[in-house]
């Protein structure tokens, strides 16, 4: 039970990296964007990509930094990883929702993005191959943290945790004392308004992107290093980091974290009585309970 | 001295499905200048036309002599054109803090002193600065909203209803702070429900109807016009039995 909880927290901090930049770009562009997961498995690849460079480059840097197996070539990949990422997720924008945006509806919107997922999940496939990869071959033991109850943490599910906090931590506090961050939430809260005051949305569009982008790329690298990596991570992702959007609440940046965790957390605790083969389906009854009970989420307003 | 001139404004926000179909209205500097009509007139259009929030397909607007049709939203503020939006017009989920340090972004190193002089201003916003912008009554938020438009130091304030959903009360101290700006040679141009007390307070008035001008004039004549005042004032009606 202990052992669901520990699992689920981490699961929930992943979970909420996605969340956050799907939250932003749903509820600023008004459409469920599917395609959002598949900016995790850009950013998993592209930090795989840039590690062994920078270990060809510089062997020392393949060192693993004990007690991980994270290295430092995959700590420098994992920041120019959330660049292209979010540069990608730009990209993606301008090629293809911005187009849609101008001329067809929201429902448009939702199918271009299905098409967007298949095509980078596809592609990933193509170059990468179908077989799952790791970050490193080495076998990372498990520490045993107690014995009654039983607990194992591994110290890179320790580091992830760590990381995704610090980063949201960041976050947090570019969302409530600068005023880039006021201009953000003021942004996802009410775009027009935000308009009038002086917020240029084209230019906000792109670093909602950006940081959308960074913050999945981050999230599928701590994916891939806790578990592994494949063109399926999106596809797998995709209904736990929509579940967690809704729980939070749409626009809802702090429920997006929330809604993470929840979600996680859920779905690991359900292990505790189901068996595992049902744990997929957690995340639609949360979507399904949400839609009933709360159909705002637990953060969210209603649309005006 | 003309600030804001709007001739033969069409526009809609659908191609070819025009709300305003030439529509001229002229804002005198330092000067109240209100926008009256019945419901589906095309007054909030016209505000929002202006403002750049709707396209306009056929007219100019200029501002001060120089033509900003179309404009883009965002830059309105640098024109020294502010808009109050009639409802959501600010921020709930910021602080009523956050919502002034928002619009003040771009104030540098004075914007702290700017904020003060907004909160000495309305001291009822500096007692709850800290919170919820939300968590404001009507008539707080509409001043709130108000003390937004004033950050930029406009020149030109364009008020869309400013006194719907407020009790009288509220509605009067509103309307009456809006006259009070003009002595510091602030243009309003303002869309109001609200007729008999929009009109005590203006100094010009256009009466819009199916989107075209129907009659304008000073403020107060047309307060006393029996015509004027049994079509747009609730006056004296014919009622057929």
């Amino acid at each position: 039970m202990i052992q669901n909880l520990v699992d689920g927290v981490l699961v929930g901090s992943i979970l909420s990296l996605g969340a956050i930049g799907l939250t932003m770009a749903m509820h600023m562009l008004r459409f469920a964007n599917f395609s959002h997961a598949e900016l995790l498995s850009i950013g998993a690849y592209a930090a795989l990509v840039f590690d062994g460079l920078f270990g060809a480059i510089h062997p020392a840097l393949a060192e693993a930094i004990p007690p991980l197996s994270l290295t430092w070539s995959l700590t420098l990949a994992l920041l120019l990883s959330m660049a292209l990422t979010g540069l990608s997720a730009v990209a993606v924008d301008k090629l293809v929702f911005k187009r849609v945006r101008a001329k067809g509806g929201e429902l448009s919107m939702v199918f271009a993005s299905f098409g967007v997922a298949m095509i980078i999940r596809n592609i990933l496939g193509l170059v990468f191959g179908l077989n799952p990869k790791l970050y490193s071959q080495d076998i990372v033991f498990a520490i045993v943290v107690s014995r009654d109850p039983f607990l194992l943490i591994k110290p890179d599910q320790v580091f992830t945790l760590v990381a995704a906090l610090l980063i949201m931590f960041i976050l947090h506090l570019v969302l409530s004392r600068t005023t880039f961050g006021y201009s953000l939430r003021a942004v996802a809260e009410n775009p027009t308004l935000a308009q009038v005051s002086g917020i240029n949305l084209s230019r906000m569009i792109v670093l909602i992107w950006l940081i959308g982008g960074g913050l999945a790329a981050a999230a599928g690298v701590f994916y891939g290093l806790t578990n592994q990596i494949s063109p399926v991570l999106g596809r797998d992702l995709v209904l736990p980091i929509f579940a967690a959007t809704i729980v939070g609440g749409i626009g809802s940046i702090y429920g997006a974290v929330l809604g993470g965790f929840l979600v996680g957390l859920a779905s690991n605790l359900a292990l505790v009585i189901l068996p595992s083969g049902y744990s997929p389906a957690v995340p639609f009854l949360i979507i399904l309970a949400v839609l009933i009970l709360r159909p705002h989420g637990l953060f969210g307003e209603e649309r005006t | 001295m003309t600030a804001l001139v709007a001739s033969n404004i069409v526009a809609g926000y659908v191609p070819d499905l025009p709300i305003l179909k030439g529509v001229s209205v002229t804002a005198e500097t330092a000067k109240v200048t209100v926008i009256i009509g019945p419901n589906g007139a095309g007054k909030s259009t016209l505000i929002k036309a202006i403002a750049g929030l709707v396209p306009v397909s056929g007219g100019t607007v200029h501002l001060n002599g120089a033509e900003i049709t179309n404009p883009r939203p965002d830059r309105m503020g640098a024109l020294g054109v502010a808009y109050v939006p009639q409802s959501d017009n600010i921020f709930r989920s910021l602080t009523i803090r956050q919502n002034l340090d928002l619009v003040l972004r771009n104030a540098g190193k004075e914007a702290a002193a700017r904020r003060e002089a907004l909160f000495t201003r309305f001291p009822a916003l500096a007692d709850k600065q800290t919170e919820k912008a939300g968590a404001l009554s009507g008539g707080q938020r509409q001043f709130l909203a108000v003390a937004m438009a004033l950050a930029i130091d406009p020149k030109v304030i364009l008020m869309d209803e400013p006194s719907a959903g407020l009790s009288p009360k509220a509605a009067q101290e509103v309307l009456e702070y809006a006259k009070s700006l003009t002595e510091q040679g602030v243009t309003i141009l303002l869309v109001e429900q609200n007729v008999k007390q929009a009109l005590r307070m203006a100094d010009h008035c256009y009466i819009l109807a199916d989107g075209r001008n129907q009659v304008d004039g000073a403020a107060q004549d047309l307060l006393n016009d029996p015509v004027v005042g049994q079509i747009y004032l609730g006056g004296k009606r014919v009622t057929h039995a």
